[in-house]
């Protein structure tokens, strides 16, 4: 028997385990479309902009660890897709992008909705190709899939001419995928490892820098284990966050840029710094010549190319981060630092994080209050980016049961609310709620109508200063408060001239309630650290009984800066407090 | 902290890549958008019609050539690195170097520094001269600085360097 292609699509996707497609029709998929409508076991997700589609299968992936799976079509449903695929690179999030083409006999005319989407996405994802012969179509989605969840993992994108995917071919799937360019590790150099572990013996102030990594291989829980067993101190990046608990009396915060004066201050003394899945990305190094600078460093990462690309390390090891973890726990004794401890508790004692507020809301009670009510419940949060960003990732406490999902490498704004979209969908039961800036929340705020079809009820907090509120500081600070386009309640006069008052007696837009309402849904603005409980409380009751997302607006200053903070390339001496 | 030097030097790298649309693009793509910079680049189909191999020449430094050889290596088209730098190989670059203008002298002059450069005329005109040198790079750099120096009316073609891997010659 001989079959389209569009039918051994569905064949594919059900072998794969797909149980969601975040999709947006066109011309070039209707076809595919239509088997899908009605396959068994397959939920499809209609987003209302392929840029938030993507970030929801972004989020999806995030949340529940399986492979996210986009299907747009050909042209601009292809090219909405590019910073979405971006993103998940950056992040090392495994997605499979499915992306209509016109038939192969237009290619290259300048057809409608044609792009050379293959061509546009080759330096931002992880492996691109286009399905050229019927015959190699199960092998070539077999191998995305494949590709999308191993290794290192990240995005895939498969192109799919028209005329490949009606033409009549076989039946079968493959079991099996090997592909001679691509063997990714999945072992230890036990050597290497005994070398670090060498030094950590002889190390008098050592430290852990956590990334990404080791929230990707779900290594949470042999981390900490580690890590107590070491007596070793531990910061993260932004990626690492959540990798032990925030609450951890061995945990001292983010490092880099926006992290906490203790954490920056343990990588500036520390002899020796063991880092996990981290790729040394410059907002964590600042200047390179003076981080780190009086240690030895271990750098474990699954990618070869991840390692001595910004940092010349001491020992290299490769490795993925449970594996290494896991080894690490065989091969070691347990240890004790407690004057090394001893002295960081003291320097956390004296600079604590927190937030000096003197008007709007405080942006640290807003997350305080968060860790308050979600406290017993099983949450995820996500987060856009921006000032706000900064704050979840300084105050939201996170560990086994709340975690925080955002855009770390590329730092896509926008990503909040469709990532939190994608993660309810994947995990149904946990509550999820949003964490977004005004300025990010409008570029993906028609996801509201996904979260209200799909009977989501998610909380969507926006910390609303009407700036964009990140680069409004860096003007604050280094550009005499000169806010170039940073204001978003800018006015033009009608001859055209600027009108730029203080943010209080500006007419507001747009009106966040009323953007709820319109969604047919709630909102609430929350003008005083008072109301911050019981209005998001509500605003939960609301949701989980419409099942729908609500938004939360808390009204904060513009002037509100996120600190501590050492500019970009600049190093630990320079940190402004 | 290990020894690595920073000193920028001439790097050949022999890949066998995936013999498919898009491949050499996806090579030079990823080193344009990491800023390397490639001096040349070949590729042809090898004697298994499904791979392709290529022969990147690229001046680096110690730590970059480190990581342009990771990247390559992480390209999931690409089946083999061989760094072939300090090799013994045989490489050698096509070059067709046309004179025009050129009096009898003069032409007796082209093909003396032929003879010399090992380089063959492979055609002929009444006032021009067509030379072919398949020699090294640096040979057939030494050619085109000679010739230019004399002639000013030229047009020169380079084919970009291929390499093989020695079999018992250790020279290059």
């Amino acid at each position: 028997m001989k079959i389209s292609g569009n039918k051994l699509f569905v064949t594919a996707l059900k072998k794969e385990g797909v149980d969601t497609i975040f999709g947006y029709p066109g011309g070039m998929v209707v076809n595919l479309l239509d088997e899908l409508y009605n396959a068994p076991g397959i939920n499809m997700v209609l987003p209302r902009h392929e840029q938030g589609l993507i970030h929801a299968a972004d989020g999806y992936a995030r949340a529940t660890g399986k492979v996210g799976v986009c299907l747009v079509t050909s042209g601009p449903g292809a090219t909405n897709l590019v910073t979405g695929i971006a993103n998940a690179n950056y992040d090392s999030i495994p997605l499979v992008c499915f992306t209509g083409q016109v038939p192969e006999y237009l290619i290259g005319n300048d057809a409608f909705q044609e792009v050379d989407i293959v061509g546009i996405t080759r330096n931002v994802a992880k492996f691109v190709i286009m399905v050229r012969d019927r015959e190699m179509l199960a092998q070539r989605i077999k191998e995305a899939f494949y590709i999308a969840r191993s290794g290192k993992p990240g995005p895939v994108l498969v192109d799919l001419p028209a005329d490949v995917m009606a033409e009549l071919g076989s039946t079968s799937y493959p079991t099996e995928v090997t592909i001679r360019g691509y063997k990714p590790n999945t072992s230890i150099h036990i050597g290497q490892l005994k070398k670090a572990l060498t030094l950590l013996k002889r190390a008098k102030k050592p430290m852990f820098l956590i990334g990404g990594g080791v929230n990707i291989a779900r290594a949470q829980a042999e981390l900490t284990e580690l890590v107590e067993k070491l007596e070793i101190p531990v910061v993260t990046s932004v990626m690492g966050r959540g990798a032990i608990a925030t609450d951890h009396p061995l945990y001292f915060g983010n490092i880099g840029m926006h992290g906490c004066f203790t954490a920056n201050r343990i990588a500036n003394e520390c002899d020796l710094m063991v880092s996990i899945g981290c790729r040394f990305n410059d907002r964590v190094t600042g200047r390179i010549a003076t981080f780190a600078p009086n240690a030895k460093i271990v750098h474990i990462d699954i990618e070869s190319a991840a390692i001595s690309r910004n940092i010349i390390v001491d020992i290299p090891i490769v490795s993925d981060a449970k594996l290494a973890i896991t080894k690490m726990l065989e091969l070691t004794k347990p240890m004790k630092h407690e004057k090394w401890v001893a002295d960081i508790v003291k320097w956390q004692e004296k600079y604590p994080l927190s937030v000096d507020c003197n008007s709007g809301v405080n942006p640290q009670k807003i997350m305080e209050t968060l860790n308050e009510i979600y406290a017993d419940k099983d949450t995820i949060f996500t987060s856009d980016v921006g000032q706000h960003q900064m704050w979840a990732n300084q105050y939201l406490r996170l560990d086994a049961r709340h975690r925080l999902i955002q855009s770390g490498g590329l730092g896509t704004m926008g990503f909040g609310l469709p990532s939190a979209v994608g993660a309810k969908i994947g995990c149904q039961e946990k509550e999820v709620v949003s964490i977004n800036g005004d300025g990010g929340f409008q570029m993906n705020m028609q996801e509201l109508a996904t979260g209200v079809v799909e009977r989501l009820p998610l909380v969507n907090v926006i910390l609303n200063n009407t700036f964009l509120g990140m680069v409004r500081q860096m003007q604050t600070q280094f550009h005499k408060g000169r806010f170039a386009l940073t204001n978003l309640n800018c006015y033009k006069s009608e001859t055209g001239e600027v009108i730029n008052e203080g943010f209080e007696e500006m007419e507001y837009v747009p009106d966040f309630v009323k953007v709820a309402e319109s969604y047919n849904s709630k909102g609430y603005r929350v003008t005083k650290d008072e109301d911050l409980k019981s209005t998001i409380e509500e605003a939960r009751a609301y949701a989980l009984e419409h099942k729908r997302p609500v938004i939360v607006e808390c009204m904060v200053s513009p002037d509100q800066l996120v600190m501590p903070w050492i500019p970009g390339g600049k190093s630990f001496d320079d940190i402004l407090l | 902290m290990r020894e690595v030097s920073n000193i920028k030097k001439k790097r050949w790298v022999s890949l066998y890549v995936e013999n498919r649309i898009g491949v050499m693009a996806r090579i030079a793509s990823m080193m344009a958008g990491k800023s390397y910079n490639i001096d040349s680049i070949t590729v042809g189909k090898t004697e298994d019609p499904t791979v392709s191999r290529m022969t990147i020449g690229l001046s680096s430094d110690d730590p970059t050539f480190e990581q342009i050889k990771k990247q390559l290596n992480r390209c999931v088209e690409v089946i083999k690195l061989n760094d072939i730098t300090d090799a013994p190989t045989h490489m050698k670059e096509i070059l067709f170097f046309k004179i025009h203008d050129c009096s009898e002298f003069e032409k007796g002059e082209i093909f003396r520094i032929a003879t010399v450069f090992g380089a063959k005329a492979i055609d002929y005109g009444i006032d021009s001269v067509l030379l072919e040198c398949v020699a090294t790079e640096g040979k057939n750099n030494d050619l085109i600085k000679l010739l230019m120096e004399k002639f000013k009316k030229v047009e020169v073609v380079r084919g970009g360097i291929v390499a093989i891997e020695s079999i018992s010659m250790t020279d290059r």
